[in-house]
């Protein structure tokens, strides 16, 4: 690896110059994304280097935003789509759902469907209940989407490289607390395959499965964990769907133990999918039931000192790690 | 002939107070005393004021992310308000909203929203439960010139009409949504030519005069309050700061020379001088009102100051109206712990 390191917002915006310079049908469109260069600043510089054709600024329009997208794919390009949160994809939820995710196999595999549609979601801003949401499990519910959630500089480049490469319509979603993380990530264009988890801690005592900004979380908890001698795995899963149930597999029946987190609300969530999938491919190898850290049955608050205690946090995966190995936490005797 | 003295005091004071509430608001904002994100109405107060002042308190309004202008101006109680925005246990939403999602239930203000175009067919259904129940009460919705592009807007504007339901649509077109001026989003001038598509009336008003913006709401209202359906008005405004935040000259997307020429035609500038002109009050007169305003809206930051966080505990409740509902979720572990 070059050693040269560059932050998550950056990594993106790099692969973004290098996708839209090796391919002309690779085009932006999306509110505020040429010349403000996304509010974020993910498209920063493309509008000066690629100019007004491939650079569009559009109305407030997410519906038409998604279905530019799709009608300028099966047309022959290769469009980058951008919802200015993940919130929105609710507004265009039509053209994701029942259009793009369904088109191929509607028309019988007539046609491809090579769009990604880039977003920002997550909490942690003071962003309120419509700024501020994970709604991954609802799109990984639809057949025909595939959804990329980055953990690191490294795979938001990677991940968006191969995302844009791919022939099906992907949902790339940035994490808004990562943009600033800093991490090493090479210079020149290279894909992280989609459906491919990676293993970030190798341990043997229990597994943490996670994504996005919790895959770092989770990290964090481990380190707290090693201190109390508990050993973790930490799965970061960067694709959610496809969803690599063999790594996932393969760690439960090496650790037994298993503890799956999200930033999205824990019912009904990916969390859900795991365990039950678990149980059906490794029953006889847990040791304890496979725990699930997501966030409460609510909106998300407003107020710090509310949405501070309602997202994730490396505390709360510590604490459910200690249950599912049965500790007491520190300094607590029993 | 000229405006009731007391109607220009009016639109005047409420001017003065969305203005001195922004800008403190805004300045706490810089201070980081406030999270998140905040839109400052600073500019359009015309627009707030000149409708409002022509409303009853049970007329409903809806508002958007730049709402706060809106609330101030129906009557919003600015402790409550400042409270809300910096996430306080005292604030209207009990530090649940927070600037997009501040309302007033009470005073008929159905609440900003965080979705641009969102609150447009929220005030259709409000227009359609007034027809429904027989009453004069219409409801007014405010939106930007940008959430005309959003199809929420266009299938709640058709519906209003083709129901002759009583609501009053107020287009705010401060030239701009976000960083991308109007001319690039829309291949039409005037927003209000949207109205004529789904066969409703319309007016363009100069949205810096509060006096013009109250009379086109007043005559407006006549046809909307007698069940002939919606009504389009559009004022042209401006945005003092930027989208977001208090930033405001030497900005890259529009020129400081374009925010200098708004503001020397600045709506309560303007009010001021025709107030002494006309004799409606005094310099004195009008140096007193901004006095207690502005130590109404000191006052604010105080009680916002000193009031208690939300407590934690209180995370789950009004997901549902009914405390049934959220047992439903208690074998759930994590919520369980978060309200012990
Ligand atoms: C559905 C949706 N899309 C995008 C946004 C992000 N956004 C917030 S305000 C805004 C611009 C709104 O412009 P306009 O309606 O003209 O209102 P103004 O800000 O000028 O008052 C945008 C794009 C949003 N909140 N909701
Ligand atoms: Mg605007």
């Amino acid at each position: 690896m070059s050693g040269r390191e560059l932050s998550y917002l950056q990594a993106f915006n790099e692969a973004m110059h290098q996708l839209m310079a090796e391919d002309d049908d690779v085009f932006v469109a999306g509110e505020d994304v040429a010349g403000k260069g996304g509010v974020f600043g993910s498209f920063v510089g493309l509008l000066d280097e690629f100019g007004e054709r491939r650079m569009i600024d559009t109305p407030i329009s997410e519906q038409a935003i998604v279905g530019l997208g799709i009608g300028a794919a099966v047309a022959g390009l290769r469009p980058v789509v951008d919802l200015m949160f993940m919130d929105f994809v609710l507004v265009s939820m039509d053209q994701i759902a029942n259009q793009a995710a369904k088109l191929k196999y509607m028309f019988g595999g007539n046609a491809s469907l090579p769009m990604t549609i880039t977003t920002n979601g997550g909490a942690g801003l003071s962003a309120a209940a419509q700024h501020s949401q994970s709604l991954e499990a609802m799109l990984c519910h639809v057949p025909g989407l595939k959804v990329v959630m980055p953990a690191t500089p490294y795979d938001c480049k990677g991940l968006m490289a191969a995302s844009v490469r791919e022939d099906n319509p992907v949902i790339f979603v940035k994490h808004k607390r990562m943009f600033g993380v800093k991490g090493e990530v090479p210079e020149e264009l290279y894909e992280v395959p989609l459906g491919q988890a990676a293993i970030t801690r190798e341990g043997s005592d229990v597994t943490v499965i996670a994504y996005s900004r919790m895959a770092s979380e989770a990290l964090a908890a481990a380190a707290t964990l090693a201190d109390e001698g508990v050993d973790c795995e930490v799965i970061d899963l960067r694709t959610v769907q496809p969803l690599d149930i063999e790594t996932i597999v393969a760690s439960a029946r090496k650790t037994n133990r298993i503890v799956v987190v999200h930033e999205a609300v824990r019912f009904g969530g990916l969390g859900a999918e795991i365990a039950a999938q678990i149980q059906e491919h490794a029953f006889d190898h847990l040791d304890a039931p496979v725990a699930r850290v997501g966030a409460p049955f609510s909106p998300i608050p407003f107020s710090p000192a509310l949405e501070t205690a309602y997202v994730p946090s490396a505390e709360r995966i510590a604490a459910e790690i200690r249950a599912t190995m049965h500790r007491p936490a520190p300094g607590v005797t029993v | 002939m000229p405006l009731d003295p007391e109607i220009v005091k009016d639109l005047h004071r409420r001017m003065v107070r969305i203005r001195f509430f922004e800008e403190a608001a805004g300045r706490l904002f810089e201070a980081n005393k406030m999270p998140g994100f905040i839109h400052l109405y600073v500019g359009q107060e015309a627009v707030a004021a000149g409708v409002s002042v022509a409303l009853r308190d049970e007329d409903q309004i809806s508002s958007t992310h730049r709402g706060h202008g809106h609330l101030v101006a129906k009557g919003g109680d600015l402790n409550k308000m400042m409270a809300e925005l910096m996430g306080k246990a005292t604030g209207y939403c009990n530090g649940k909203g927070g600037s997009m999602h501040i309302c007033d239930l009470e005073l008929n203000m159905l609440g900003a929203n965080g979705i641009v175009g969102g609150g447009v067919p929220i005030a259709v259904g409000a227009g359609f439960a007034n027809k429904y129940s027989g009453n004069e009460t219409v409801s007014v919705v405010f939106f930007g010139d940008g959430s005309t592009n959003i199809g929420a807007f266009h299938e709640a504007a058709n519906m209003a009409a083709a129901l002759k339901l009583p609501v009053l649509f107020v287009c705010e077109n401060n030239g701009y949504a976000e960083y991308t001026p109007r001319e690039q989003s829309m291949a039409i001038k005037d927003v209000a030519e949207r109205a004529g598509a789904y066969g409703m009336p319309s007016k363009i008003v100069d949205g810096m005069d509060a006096m013009a913006v109250f009379e086109a709401t007043e005559s407006a209202l006549v046809s909307v309050r007698a069940g002939e359906g919606p009504y389009f008005l559009e004022c042209k405004t401006y945005r003092y700061y930027n989208h977001h935040g208090i930033q405001n000259l030497g900005l890259s997307y529009r020129t400081d020379e374009e925010v200098e020429e708004w503001k020397g035609r600045d709506a309560i500038d303007a009010i001021e001088a025709r107030m002494v002109a006309d004799g409606v009050a005094s310099e004195a007169e009008v140096e007193a009102n901004r006095a207690s305003i502005q130590a109404e809206v000191d006052e604010a930051i105080d009680f916002a100051d000193s009031s208690p966080m939300p407590d934690p505990a209180d995370l789950l409740d009004n997901v549902y109206s009914d405390a049934v509902s959220s047992d439903a979720v208690s074998s759930d572990a994590v919520n369980s712990e978060v309200r012990s």
